[in-house]
């Protein structure tokens, strides 16, 4: 369904909102474009990067002095410098900057946690156990989209023969 | 090989053929990887790079990279063929730019392009015609193992490959893929199909990657999420469902197009025909716009005067560096634009 914008009355309307006005609660339907719905700040802007996320995030929450001057024994990181250049130092700022950064890692790999996939042949190239119970709940998930529950079942018990190792 | 030589041949990823080569112009897997005890290349001495040059390379020489195979040394070589590298897609405009010992293995016809102290110490990049992502990720994965035979990775458990950005920890893997969506900009529904890519967690960049914008309608799709998704999970999803999504997208563009619009589809194609057959001076920015133009009415046989192969070497023989090294020469701003259009017309006319 194509339907112009609203306010520009020129481009496509790709926004639609609902607005409910107080205190009746009447409601209020706006088609607007990309253009005029950023004008209006009512969408995100455009080109928000990874790296734009990190720099807001650090900047906001990784905030106290405490935690800026954290620094690494191993190449003399700090967190500050980490926070203005978007880098680390070496392999150890991941265990010396905790929380804080283990916060980072979450919002930027959408709550990941754990690494799933490979691993170097001289750790046995074998996944973990968190990768192979990722592995297992995502067929689950593909097999019960896909309406084949037996299949589903079957993933279901590998799941739990797995858990119970 | 050298780059002289590199820079007269027109290069794997726009050799034109593989699957939904009429719209993904190329896909490309790269892997990141860092060596245990050294530090990143933030904290590396002048020495550290080094040894990390010298261990990689040594190591790169030692995996089978077939015939024909290229090690640049990019601290040492000239401004114009670090240029050439970046035109062709082999390096990073950043690795291009930075400062130290760094390098590139460059092989398999292009197909493979390692490079060593770039924003890790090493990336391995591979590099294909149309959308055929299971096989180069079947191939970075081979390249990955002959290399971790001869040094260690910074690896944790928890965390997987260790690297420098935290955006890329975990598998290190990105996906991406070059598209060219001419009639989704056409029939103005590109800023839907950003949308869709942004909420697919994906980012979406222009040409030459991170930092550019998107001209003549070209846009590079990639993967942002490195950790808590294996690699074959990542490249399925690109290859199966991501990609062909968007590919069906622009094919109904394309099809609205023919059906309601075809003279204004023609125009457009045949004007771009007609400038760049014609035209006296032409900026890299213009002969991107045209030369998209002329990629869509080639690639709906629209124009059959000439060939995707013939657009595909103009796309990269206008580039300013290729430009120069052709022309045998330096040329300035203005001048690059009257050789290029020159090297426009002699082309066009030749293939007549």
């Amino acid at each position: 369904m194509q339907m112009l914008c609203q306010r520009c009355n020129k481009a496509q309307a790709t926004v639609h909102l609902l607005d409910i006005i107080p205190p009746d609660g009447d409601k209020r339907e706006r088609h607007l474009c990309e253009r005029c719905a950023a004008e209006e700040g009512l969408t995100a802007q455009k080109n928000e990067s990874v790296n734009t996320i990190l720099d807001s995030f650090i900047k906001q929450s990784a905030g106290t002095q405490k935690v800026a001057n954290i620094s690494c024994p191993d190449c003399g990181t700090t967190f500050r410098e980490f926070r203005s250049q978007g880098l680390l130092g070496c392999p150890s700022d991941y265990e010396v900057f905790g929380d804080s950064l283990q916060s980072l890692i979450e919002r930027v790999h959408d709550g990941a946690t754990h690494h799933v996939g490979k691993t170097p042949a001289r750790l046995g190239g074998e996944p973990s156990q968190h990768a192979t119970l990722a592995k297992l709940r995502r067929q689950m998930q593909e097999a019960i989209q896909q309406e084949d529950y037996e299949l589903a079942a079957k993933l279901r018990d590998d799941m739990n023969e797995h858990e119970s190792k | 090989m050298t780059i002289d030589e590199l820079t007269t041949q027109t290069g794997e990823w726009l050799r034109g053929d593989g699957p939904y080569a009429d719209i993904v112009i190329s896909s490309r897997v790269r892997l990141a990887r860092n060596i245990s005890g050294y530090p990143f290349l933030t904290k590396a001495t002048d020495e550290d790079r080094k040894q990390v040059f010298r261990l990689l390379s040594d190591c790169i020489s030692d995996v089978d990279l077939g015939e024909n195979s290229l090690l640049v040394d990019i601290d040492a070589v000239q401004d114009i063929d670090r240029q050439v590298l970046v035109e062709r897609h082999l390096i990073s405009r950043q690795h291009a730019e930075s400062e130290g010992t760094r390098g590139v293995v460059v092989s398999g016809g292009e197909r493979r392009a390692l490079m060593i102290n770039e924003e890790d110490h090493l990336r391995i990049q591979v590099l294909r015609s149309g959308l055929q992502l299971s096989a180069l990720f079947d191939e970075v994965n081979q390249l990955d193992d002959a290399v971790e035979e001869h040094v260690e990775y910074a690896f944790d458990r928890r965390l997987g490959y260790l690297t420098a950005c935290p955006t890329n920890v975990g598998t290190g893997i990105r996906v991406s893929v070059m598209l060219h969506l001419p009639a989704l900009k056409m029939t103005n529904q590109i800023e839907q199909m950003f949308r869709a890519v942004k909420d697919m967690k994906l980012a979406i960049r222009g040409l030459h990657g991170e930092g550019t914008d998107a001209i003549g309608d070209f846009f590079q799709v990639s993967n942002q999420i490195t950790l808590g998704r294996a690699e074959d999970e990542i490249v399925d999803d690109f290859g199966t469902r991501i990609i062909p999504r968007l590919v069906e997208f622009e094919t109904a563009a394309r099809n609205t197009l023919l059906k309601e619009r075809s003279n204004l589809l023609d125009d457009k194609i045949w004007r771009a025909y007609g400038t760049l057959e014609n035209a006296r001076a032409l900026s890299s920015d213009e002969t991107l716009y045209l030369l998209s133009h002329l990629r869509m009415g080639v690639n709906m046989g629209r124009c059959p005067k000439i060939d995707l192969a013939t657009v595909n070497e103009m796309f990269i023989h206008t580039q300013p560096a290729h430009l120069q090294k052709l022309s045998g020469r330096r040329l300035g701003g203005e001048e690059r634009s009257v050789a290029r259009a020159e090297y426009l017309r002699d082309t066009l006319e030749s293939r007549n």
